[in-house]
């Protein structure tokens, strides 16, 4: 799963989708996460990191990822993977 | 500093910026940015109150012009006096309604010096709102179906093809949406008296509205091509906030516009994209739109490209400019003495 590479975020959480003109503005942990992402960290480190730094259960995150995830579809952030299943 | 621009007389037209706004100021704007601020403007009016007579610093003399109705001798003849006073270098008109007597005039206006770089009236023709459907299909373009309405009695046919919601459109200019029989009559009575026939209704295409200002070489190809997607959209449909955005669909689908017609001078794409992706054309403006200098401010100074080209320079085309360049327009009670008003109600100069 990776974010566009021509999304704009700034460390305040804004952020700007050049091809369609959306914006968003996030919170701290959107702004922190997106950049994780757009620097290509995948979803396991991410992950990782979070349960590390944060008083949150492995059940809970996984809940709040996926709803993480319908978001950046729902705001066509993501790049769109190919699936080259048989 | 001088440059070889320093002095040059260019007219503009459009200078109504109000709730409709001409693209008059905008194109001013950017053409004091482009070619220096030591460039003569003349501004060129049809009525006594546009505010662009009145806005310090932008506009050097404005003359009123003849109604376009008047006809092509008016326009010349009011157009060669204006010269004998000015020496015009260059004239961008930026009414659709006037445009078809400028085109015709062109010829002999750079008879006299005055070059202008517009489109030919076929390809004039071939975008109308009469006309865009059939373009649409013969060029693989995604124009949403319309119907031609010659009268009220037309209404129930239109409906009955095109469904509710439906938009119903002015010839040159307006726009409403119809939920209803009702409304859809009332918006055809409208714009009947305002703009005469066909009154066009179009299907209704839900989705994100944008832009694209765009500068035709006439060889086929595009100098420059700027998108826009509206943020804060007013009850006439017009973009009173926006943002440049990235997008090669839109690129290539003004470019697919400038090889069909060959397109010489500026034009607007206005465009719907769909739940879908899918971009429909919904108009085609034969002109530079009100927000012309959001698209200098981006990189891409359209309106001082145009008079180069009208003075045969050799221009590259653009081929980037900076998305996320945002405009919000405002409005400003300026503030003028009654003299001057007196002035260019009496004497169509101020």
């Amino acid at each position: 799963m990776k974010i566009k590479k021509n999304i704009a975020t700034s460390e305040n959480g804004f952020v700007f989708n050049p091809a369609t003109g959306d914006s968003f503005s996030g919170n701290a942990m959107a702004s922190v996460i997106l950049l994780a992402m757009k620097n290509g960290v995948n979803t396991t480190e991410i992950k990782a990191d979070i349960l590390k730094k944060y008083d949150v259960s492995v059940a809970q995150l996984d809940r709040d990822w996926e709803d993480w995830v319908i978001q950046l579809k729902e705001a066509n952030l993501l790049e769109l993977e190919l699936n080259h299943g048989n | 500093m001088a440059t070889k621009y320093t002095g040059l007389c260019i007219g503009v037209t459009g200078l109504n910026a109000n709730d409709n706004p001409g693209p008059g100021i905008a194109v001013i704007r950017a053409l004091k940015e482009g070619l220096g601020d030591d460039i003569r403007i003349i501004g060129f009016a049809y009525e006594s109150l546009e505010p662009g007579i009145y806005m310090p610093g932008l506009v050097d003399k404005t003359y009123q012009l003849p109604y376009p109705t008047a006809g092509t001798g008016a326009l010349l003849e009011r157009l060669t006096y204006i010269n004998n006073q000015e020496n015009l270098t260059a004239i961008i008109p930026n009414f659709d309604a006037e445009l078809h007597n400028f085109i015709i005039i062109a010829p002999s206006l750079l008879k006299i010096g005055i070059r202008t770089f517009l489109p030919s009236l076929a390809q004039l023709q071939v975008r109308d709102k009469a006309n865009l459907f059939e373009f649409g299909n013969k060029n693989k373009l995604r124009v949403p179906p319309h119907y031609k309405l010659f009268s009220a009695a037309d209404l129930p046919h239109a409906t009955e093809e095109l469904g509710f919601p439906l938009v119903i459109k002015g010839k040159f200019y307006d726009a409403y949406i119809a939920v209803n029989m009702d409304s859809a009559l009332k918006a055809f009575k409208q714009l009947e008296a305002a703009w005469g026939y066909p009154v066009i209704a179009q299907k209704y295409i839900k989705g994100t509205e944008i832009n694209v200002a765009a500068l035709g070489s006439g060889n086929g190809g595009n100098l420059s091509i700027v998108p826009m997607r509206k943020l804060y959209i007013t009850e006439k449909g017009k973009a009173w906030a926006g943002v440049t955005i990235e997008d090669n669909a839109l690129v290539e689908l003004a470019d697919q516009f400038a090889k069909a017609t060959q397109w010489r001078g500026a034009y607007e794409l206005e465009i719907i994209r769909d739940a879908d992706d899918q971009l429909f054309i919904i108009e085609i403006n034969p002109r530079f739109p009100a927000w012309i200098y959001l698209a200098a401010a981006a990189g891409q100074n359209q309106p001082a490209t145009l008079i180069k080209m009208s003075m045969g320079e050799n221009v590259d085309p653009f081929n980037s400019h900076e998305s996320g360049k945002l405009f919000i327009r405002h409005s400003w009670d300026q503030v003028v003495d009654i003299a001057e008003f007196q002035k260019m109600s009496a004497f169509g100069e101020l």
